[in-house]
């Protein structure tokens, strides 16, 4: 129903993060990529969408607010660069936002959009985030979370 | 990680981040909402080229117009002494071979500049550092240094208003096909390039910065941010941390090559330095 950039049939082993070998990111939890989503918890555990909303917020976190507007009319600043995430959750199931947050390039190469759970194919990364991740398997799941419940079609 | 969450340095974390978040908040509105009824943008503003002044604030913008409110001045003054100071092995000044300062009038619109001497591009500041290692038996001087800047400002001061003019055809094509390499490259852990943000966003909001044009005819520039001037280079530098690349070294090629390229994408634009940004 979305992109149909990817063959529902692909099956996509991602296991980008062997030969980093970073102390602290260590190696990439290994996902498999179904159609245009990610199906399961990429830390085995649901999400806590209050601190996926924090997540969402924190500028040396997700960051969400740089570029997006979002449901959160307690910052006051808010991006304009890429869609208003208000009823996200209504519009995409959620192996596709985890997807989106994983790595939106797998859906749109040509997307501004950071991969938040990538260290491979990057160039130039500075030296202290080298062979890390934006956020942690956990984060991705919490901002999983926190999205799910931007839903516009509940009342 | 986690760790941010917990403890003590998480609850500092969160308060700083809170307290710059309400200040950027309370600058905000209000600061951009008239930016564009300022009749004085439509002359920084050539074809589509947008430069930086049209999205200063407007504050920002009575600071630059005006000499004696303008910082940058500080340091225009400090190379006005130096113009006249005889340095170095030769005991010359830049006035024993250049005489006043105005005879530069209109010369720094064309740099970064190709040179057959070293066979690639030179910024304004590398022939001043040339004149005085060369000619003057002086010191070099270190890129961000006072002296480099003001010297550079000073410089740049002379023309003042007039368009920009660099050239990138004959020997200078192939810097300024890695310098638009460069801009086009995808870069940092936030895997983004120059154009993303200064080409396709340009007057977009990111958080709560106007994402402006990216040209470079202001530079060296007073930055609030800095409170200090600041060169071309530096602010690569900013934009390669922002995205967490790994930047390269001011006056280095690479981003010699993307200043020609950033000039070149200016050329028209009137020559500002030194303005005064966010």
């Amino acid at each position: 129903m979305r992109s149909k950039a990817i063959p529902r049939a692909l099956w996509a082993l991602c296991l980008a993060g062997l030969a980093a070998g970073e102390a602290q990111a260590g190696d990439l939890a290994a996902f498999f990529v179904v159609g245009n989503g990610i199906p399961e918890y990429l830390s085995g555990q649901p999400g806590d969408p209050e601190r996926g909303r924090e997540i969402a917020i924190r500028r040396n976190k997700g960051n969400c607010l740089a570029c997006h507007k979002m449901p959160i009319p307690d910052a006051q600043y808010h991006g304009e660069v890429a869609p208003d995430l208000a009823g996200v959750g209504s519009r995409m199931p959620e192996a596709e936002l985890r997807l989106r947050i994983v790595n939106p390039k797998i859906v749109n190469p040509d997307t501004m959009m950071p991969s938040f759970y990538r260290i491979s194919g990057l160039h130039r990364v500075a030296k202290q985030f080298r062979g890390k991740t934006i956020l942690t398997p956990q984060e991705v799941e919490d901002v999983v979370a926190y999205l799910k419940t931007l839903r516009d079609d509940t009342d | 990680m986690r760790r941010y969450w917990t403890g003590v340095p998480g609850v500092v974390a969160a308060v700083l981040l809170l307290a710059a978040t309400t200040g950027a908040a309370q600058e905000g509105s209000a600061v951009y909402g008239d930016i564009m009824n300022d009749p004085r943008i439509k002359d920084h503003i050539v074809g589509d080229k947008h430069s930086g002044y049209v999205y200063a604030t407007v504050a920002t913008r009575d600071m630059q117009e005006d000499d004696f409110k303008n910082p940058a001045f500080t340091w225009v003054g400090l190379a006005e002494d130096l113009w006249g100071a005889a340095e170095g092995t030769a005991g010359k000044s830049c006035a024993d071979c250049h005489g006043a300062v105005e005879t530069l009038k209109g010369v720094s619109l064309g740099y970064p500049k190709y040179r057959d001497k070293t066979a690639n591009m030179a910024a304004l500041e590398h022939v001043i550092n040339e004149c005085r290692t060369e000619r003057m038996g002086a010191d070099a001087w270190k890129w961000e240094s006072d002296q480099m800047l003001g010297m550079t400002a000073h410089v740049k001061l002379q023309s003042r208003g007039m368009p920009i003019d660099v050239a990138i055809d004959g020997p200078a094509r192939p810097f300024f096909e890695k310098g638009r390499e460069f801009y086009f490259q995808r870069r940092g852990q936030l895997d983004l390039s120059c154009n993303m943000c200064h080409l396709d966003n340009a007057g977009n909001m990111i958080r709560a910065d106007l994402l402006s044009h990216g040209m470079g005819n202001g530079f060296p520039t007073y930055r609030l941010k800095w409170q200090k001037l600041g060169s071309l280079h530096r602010r690569f530098t900013g934009c390669n941390k922002n995205i967490r690349a790994e930047p390269f070294k001011r006056g280095s090629e690479e981003y010699t090559n993307l200043e020609l390229f950033v000039m070149w994408r200016s050329n028209g634009l009137p020559s500002e330095a030194p303005s005064v940004r966010r």
